[in-house]
């Protein structure tokens, strides 16, 4: 599962981010890491950007970004 | 001595740094306004010291021209004490630098800033139990009041007395951010207790100002409001001003005579000087206020959040409005702040669709030519226009430059309230910039403009862009004044008068050619001051590139406005 494709509200946990290495340095120097837990605030319209709430903090990622977040559900 | 401030973007650093140099680093609530470091001496109990104020960094191994700037001093200069400053609302991820920063072998003391908005989030931190885990000392801050700033510079001044050892310290063995990342964490779950939040209006804002529809509306209403009160106040200062200054123009140079050598010269001179008043005082003051205002809130990432789909269409994404909406006043600071992007390919497209945005000088001459002779209506079409230009000129440098990393990351920061004195103190900042770097290089211009005509040699440089007047079907005096625009653009209004000699411009141009001449200023070649900033940014082949493509753009943009104006005057 990706990130893009999960509704809003609903916590997931990060387990890995596809795409290049400068890409996922990005990721984690925002404080953006695999086994955070996170959830979509909300989405801008006409392919916007998302809104992501993890650990207190939020967060503005692009859809191509969020296409690339793998998450999982929290058991 | 040497105090280094270092924390992540958006803690606090550059408050704290104005708390105790007064004011000259530049703050917002917005991911890295400091892009450079900024120094300043002090005198804490008796001793002068260095404070550096170092650009907001997420790690020391980052990727991004600020981190680098943070990294490079850090390990070539002599910093005596590291002042980290965290932000104690999200200290989990401040941690991560600190653990980072607990290996450079320096004395460090961490600083916990926002302890007013952690309490607000209902978090209780446990400095004292933090201190002996991490081996250093650890003090409560409160930055943008002023609180408990005297007692960490004095613990900093003891602590670089002191020279203590680096054994006692938390030990970090692990070199990598994943590692520091939990151990951040844990050390967040340890030492902070958090208790039942307060929701409070700032929560809830979002729901309205972030909102699929409502978000837009808001967006226009506070641009609207900010751009017309810019406007409004600059229409109320400028005139009077202008005529205390043709007033004193006359009483000076009349004793002179005005067919002298040296009247010319005093008039010129004299001229550069009113021109940089008449441009800095009533448009960019109230702008740089109402935006510093926008900043300090925390209204600016939001913008880049609404923009980031709009922005993509011309390849860029949200971070990128920020050039943009600077670039409206003055195309310098607009440039200056591509800096915050981090591929070079995003900074070089985003700066030179900037110089495309028509700055306050611009306006003068679109207000001056267009509204002022053919209509308002004219006048807001080229603005229309100019949003067309620039995305068209996006989507091809697009093609031409493709993008390789994706996307807009951005931290969305909680509002603030902003206090005046920084919102003030910043547009002081600016402005200062702006009547050093730029306002010399005005008046010399106009000066040597002034001894050129004197001797009747400006003639010559219309030779000079023949070639584009010529295919701009535009007379060739207006040459002089184009040439001189590079200066200041609002030189090719206010020499336009001296070159076509008639102030009443309608009767030596057609309104096709005061509309094509309006478009081709708009676009072509941007002023001295904003070409030493691409430089400055880009490098020189970056401002050379940037240069021959205003030169087109404004070519082919002037030929279609000569086209569709033949239409419709």
């Amino acid at each position: 599962m990706h990130l893009i494709d999960i509704e809003v509200g609903k916590w997931v946990k990060v387990i890995g981010f596809e795409g290049g290495a400068k890409f996922q340095d990005r990721l984690l120097q925002h404080g953006l890491y695999p086994g955070d837990v996170t959830r979509i605030l909300r989405k801008a319209p006409l392919k916007g950007p998302l809104l992501v709430e993890v650990s207190r903090r939020e967060l503005a990622l692009g859809r191509e970004v969020a296409r690339k977040i793998l998450v999982e559900d929290i058991v | 001595m040497r105090f280094a401030l270092v924390g992540r973007p958006n803690c606090g650093k550059s408050t704290l740094f104005n708390q105790v140099a007064g004011y000259k680093a530049e703050t917002g609530n917005f991911h890295g306004t400091t892009v450079t470091f900024t120094e300043s001496k002090v005198r804490v109990a008796g001793e002068i010291i260095q404070i550096v104020d170092l650009p907001g960094t997420y790690t020391l191994q980052g990727s991004n021209p600020a981190e680098a700037v943070t990294k490079e001093y850090l390990a070539s200069n002599d910093v005596d004490v590291i002042i980290n400053v965290a932000d104690a609302s999200h200290l989990a991820q401040s941690l991560e630098l600190t653990l980072e920063l607990l290996g450079v072998n320096r004395p460090l003391i961490l600083a916990m800033n926002m302890m007013d908005e952690a309490l607000r989030l209902g978090l209780s931190v446990d400095g004292p139990g933090l201190e002996k885990k991490l081996g250093i000392k650890v003090l409560p801050l409160i930055a943008s009041k002023g609180r408990g700033v005297k007692h960490l510079f004095l613990a900093s001044l003891e602590l670089a007395r002191l020279q203590p050892s680096y054994g006692a310290r938390f030990n970090v063995c692990e070199d990598d951010a994943m590692a520091r990342h939990k151990m951040g964490q844990q050390l967040a779950d340890e030492f902070i207790k958090a208790g039942t939040r307060h929701l409070t209006w700032r929560d809830r804002l979002d729901d309205i100002l972030l909102h699929p529809l409502w978000g837009y509306g808001t967006l226009l209403l506070i641009l609207l409001a900010f751009f017309q009160a810019v406007y409004g106040i600059g229409r109320l200062i400028e005139p009077p001003l202008l005529a205390i200054f043709d007033k004193l123009i006359v009483t000076v140079t009349g004793p002179l005579g005005p067919n002298t050598i040296w009247g010319a010269l005093v008039n010129g001179i004299l001229q550069g000087v009113t021109a940089g008043i008449a441009i800095v005082l009533p448009y960019l003051l109230p702008f740089l206020l109402g935006l510093g205002l926008l900043e300090d809130i925390g209204y600016l990432p939001r913008i880049a959040f609404l923009m980031d789909a709009l922005m993509h269409r011309i390849g860029l994404h949200g971070k990128a409005i920020v050039p943009f909406i600077l670039g409206y006043g003055c195309n310098v600071p607009a440039v200056m702040s591509t800096r915050t992007l981090e591929e070079p390919r995003d900074r070089f497209i985003a700066a030179a669709l900037a110089t495309l945005v028509p700055c306050a000088a611009r306006l003068a001459v679109v207000f001056g030519l267009v509204a002022f002779y053919l209509g308002p209506l004219p006048a807001l079409g080229l603005y229309v226009f100019n949003l067309f230009v620039i995305a068209i000129t996006g989507r091809v440098l697009t093609g031409l430059l493709p993008e390789d990393v994706p996307g807009l990351i951005l931290e969305m920061p909680p509002y603030r309230i902003p206090t005046l004195k920084a919102v003030f103190n910043k547009a002081w900042f600016r402005i200062r910039e702006f009547v050093v770097e730029a306002w010399p290089t005005l008046i010399a211009g106009s000066g040597i403009l002034a001894l050129l005509s004197y001797f009747n040699l400006a003639v010559y440089l219309n030779y000079l862009i023949r070639p584009f007047t010529w295919v701009l079907g535009l007379p060739a005096a207006v040459g002089v004044p184009l040439i001189f625009g590079i200066l200041r653009k609002e030189l090719s209004l206010v020499m336009l008068g001296q070159a076509l000699g008639t102030m009443n411009f309608s009767s030596a141009m057609t309104p096709v050619q005061l509309f094509t001449f309006t478009v081709f200023v708009m676009f072509y070649v941007p002023c001295v001051a904003t070409l030493i900033m691409l430089k400055k940014e880009l490098g020189t082949k970056g401002m050379l590139w940037i240069t021959a493509l205003t030169v087109i753009v404004a070519l082919i943009a002037g030929l279609a406005a000569r086209a569709v104006a033949m239409i419709i005057f």
